[in-house]
């Protein structure tokens, strides 16, 4: 148990990020919206977490509040044990090195007037690592950790594919050595036949460098593929929790079987009956009593409409299987 | 095969080749492109961003902006009319009556400015010579069939006001609205999430049946085609590569490329792999294609004709045909 604690890297406790809504004449604080309301988990050593929902569940805000690029509003955030969500700048700056993100959309996060070199040197000259030679020859390393020539230094972003583009994003979160990275839909805008390298790159790079993950996306297939523990995300909470073989194979919130069902199966030979949700996300704004998911849930109950269930241990003690639904109390 | 007695397709589309005159140079988007879809048949259009599968969807309505655009030579036949170089105005009473188009982004194709109600009743207006009351009444029953909840009071709602999922539902209900022949549905589901896609794939598979109409499905997501078309058309840098029964292009795909693109894609598995497979390499340049295959770079299988000649496409089992010079062979398929 001891040495299970000592293997976790980040600890998210309560969380929360609401956003205000302001409106009327005065541009008063009309109502909150609840992007990320009381999320809780761990991310072990060399571990990653998938982080999976639709549009609009709170699952970027969730990444974004974690590494502080937003100020949460309420809740811990525990980086081996010291919690970062009321750190100063200058401590917060000590512990940013160890954690980074890659980003969507490799054509919006990559300046397109420096070069490749320049992007990648730019953590190391931001806080000062090495010299400058030393800095251009690790340069030159983490061009070959992404799988890239050291003949693309002086070239421009734009002369670059998405999939490239990807790699020279994933060279700069590297460039510090960080110990725990977001992937924020790293591979969404990436056709299918490079989506698959970039896919096994972070699978490498997690084994060989042991850095942790917390992987966003909303493509539950690339989730199962990367990640060794998967969390479901509806309307800004966690519904299900668990290692990716129980979730992928017993998934037990109504949610998470939904989802699982409504993904197209590239087989035209499996006939297989989909759980086909009505309706529409409700708006964060304005969510639903009670259970968020009772609108559309196929099986819901009297209790759903009224008191939210509690997030219990559906699993067992070694293998938890976290979930939160009033079926499974 | 008897050729005599086979029935005339719905659309013929024969040698068509694209181009676009771009800053560095003219770019073939889509190169000797022929396929045929016969009525109430589902087609899917397979293939990665820049394969030129949105052209050619888009060519079929005459919609390919011009300049820089053109047709350069190949036919469209459309129930025997000729649509290439169809003039303007004649193509207008085509477009939205007897083949209609829905986007990826409905919101780009919708007006923002105009009610639901008011761009539907135009199309019927123009299209059927119904009366303002009684395309109300049409538009009103068309919205109720594609799924939008309490149209009557949806329908003077501005487009802003719906999710993303109820607006392409409009869509498809302003598509449908005139009872067309054949619907082009460029990445329909593309930006939907996972749950409204399966609501709106459905969604289009019935009122397909209903309305007795065939369909041209656009998209990358070898998933949605595998659960909606009778046949696909992978296309790969402008060019077919192979054009295929469903049940065939996905249990014996003879296209290096097909086979590449089914094992790559990520799935949901029982047992998850070390490593995903990969297509080595990357897309070429449209404005810097090789001699040969377009593939042949990223292909396992190629050898020096495959450098030097573009392969043709030619047929391959009854109803299946394939670019390759050394096609995928099965020991089952005696084709």
């Amino acid at each position: 148990m001891n040495q299970a604690q000592d293997n976790i890297l980040i600890e998210v406790r309560d969380l929360k990020k609401y956003f205000p809504v302001r409106g009327g004449l005065f541009q008063r604080v009309v109502a909150q919206v609840k992007a990320v309301d009381g999320v809780s988990f761990n991310i072990r050593r060399g571990k990653t977490l998938g982080l999976v929902g639709e549009s609009g569940c709170g699952k970027s805000t969730l990444g974004r509040a974690v590494l502080r690029l937003q100020q949460p509003t309420g809740g811990e955030v525990l980086v081996d044990g010291k919690n970062i969500v009321h750190l100063g700048k200058r401590e917060l700056n000590e512990y940013r090195r160890r954690l980074q993100i890659i980003f969507q959309d490799p054509f919006a996060s990559l300046s397109p007037r420096r070069t490749v070199a320049q992007i990648i040197r730019e953590p190391l000259d931001v806080h000062a690592i090495g010299t400058s030679q030393e800095r251009d020859k690790r340069v030159i390393e983490l061009l070959a950790d992404v799988g890239m020539g050291a003949e693309v230094r002086d070239r421009y972003p734009h002369e670059f594919s998405g999939g490239q583009r990807q790699r020279i994003g994933i060279a700069r979160a590297l460039a510090l050595d960080p110990s725990f990275i977001v992937a924020d839909e790293p591979v969404s805008a990436l056709d299918v036949s490079v989506q698959s390298q970039v896919l096994n790159l972070i699978a490498e790079l997690k084994i060989r460098l042991g850095i942790s993950f917390l992987f966003i996306s909303h493509d539950l297939a690339v989730i199962q593929h990367v990640s060794d523990e998967v969390a479901v995300m509806y309307l800004g909470k966690i519904v299900e929790r668990a290692g990716v073989d129980d979730l992928y194979n017993e998934p037990k919130h109504p949610y998470t079987q939904a989802l699982l069902s409504a993904i197209p199966v590239p087989d035209p030979l499996t006939g297989r009956s989909r759980i086909v949700l009505e309706g529409d996300v409700p708006s964060p704004m304005n969510p639903p009593s009670g259970c968020a998911f009772h609108t559309r849930c196929p099986k819901v109950m009297d209790i759903c409409r009224k008191e939210l269930p509690p997030m219990v241990n559906a699993g067992t003690s070694e293998s938890p299987h976290q979930v939160c639904c009033h079926l499974h109390q | 095969m008897a050729g005599n007695n086979k029935k005339v397709p719905l659309l013929s589309v024969r040698n068509l080749v694209i181009e676009f005159e771009t800053e560095q140079g003219v770019v073939r988007a889509a190169d000797q492109i022929s396929f045929d879809v016969d009525q109430n048949e589902t087609v899917g259009l397979v293939g990665e961003s820049g394969c030129g599968k949105t052209v050619t969807g888009l060519s079929i309505l005459g919609l390919i902006p011009s300049p820089p655009g053109r047709i350069v030579s190949g036919s469209i036949l459309f129930q025997g009319k000729e649509l290439a170089g169809l003039p303007d105005n004649q193509m207008r009473e085509i477009r939205g009556r007897d083949i209609s188009m829905i986007f990826q982004e409905p919101m780009t194709a919708l007006n923002p400015v105009f009610t639901i109600g008011n761009q539907m009743i135009d199309v019927l207006m123009r299209h059927r010579g119904l009366t303002r009351r009684q395309a109300r009444a049409g538009a009103i029953e068309m919205l109720a069939k594609v799924g939008l909840p309490v149209p009557d009071k949806r329908i003077d709602e501005y487009p802003h006001q719906l999710s993303g999922g109820m607006r392409q539902r409009v869509m498809i209900a302003m598509a449908l609205s005139c009872d067309p022949k054949l619907l082009i549905a460029d990445e329909p589901t593309t930006a939907l999430d996972v749950t409204t896609q399966a609501q709106v794939l459905e969604q289009i598979r019935k009122l397909q049946q209903e309305f007795q109409m065939a369909v041209v499905l656009i998209t990358h997501d070898l998933g949605v085609v595998a659960e909606t078309c009778q046949r696909a058309i992978v296309m790969y840098c402008g060019r077919i590569a192979e054009a295929a029964d469903i049940n065939d292009l996905f249990a014996r795909p003879r296209h290096p490329y097909t086979r590449g693109l089914l094992d790559s894609i990520p799935r949901i598995r029982t047992q998850r792999p070390v490593e995903l497979p990969i297509i080595p390499g990357r897309v070429p340049d449209l404005l810097h294609l090789p001699k040969g295959c377009r593939f042949a770079d990223r292909c396992e299988r190629r050898d020096d004709q495959c450098s030097q000649v573009n392969p043709e496409l030619s047929i391959a089992g009854s109803n299946n045909q394939v670019a390759c010079h050394h096609p995928l062979q099965y020991k089952d398929s005696l084709s």
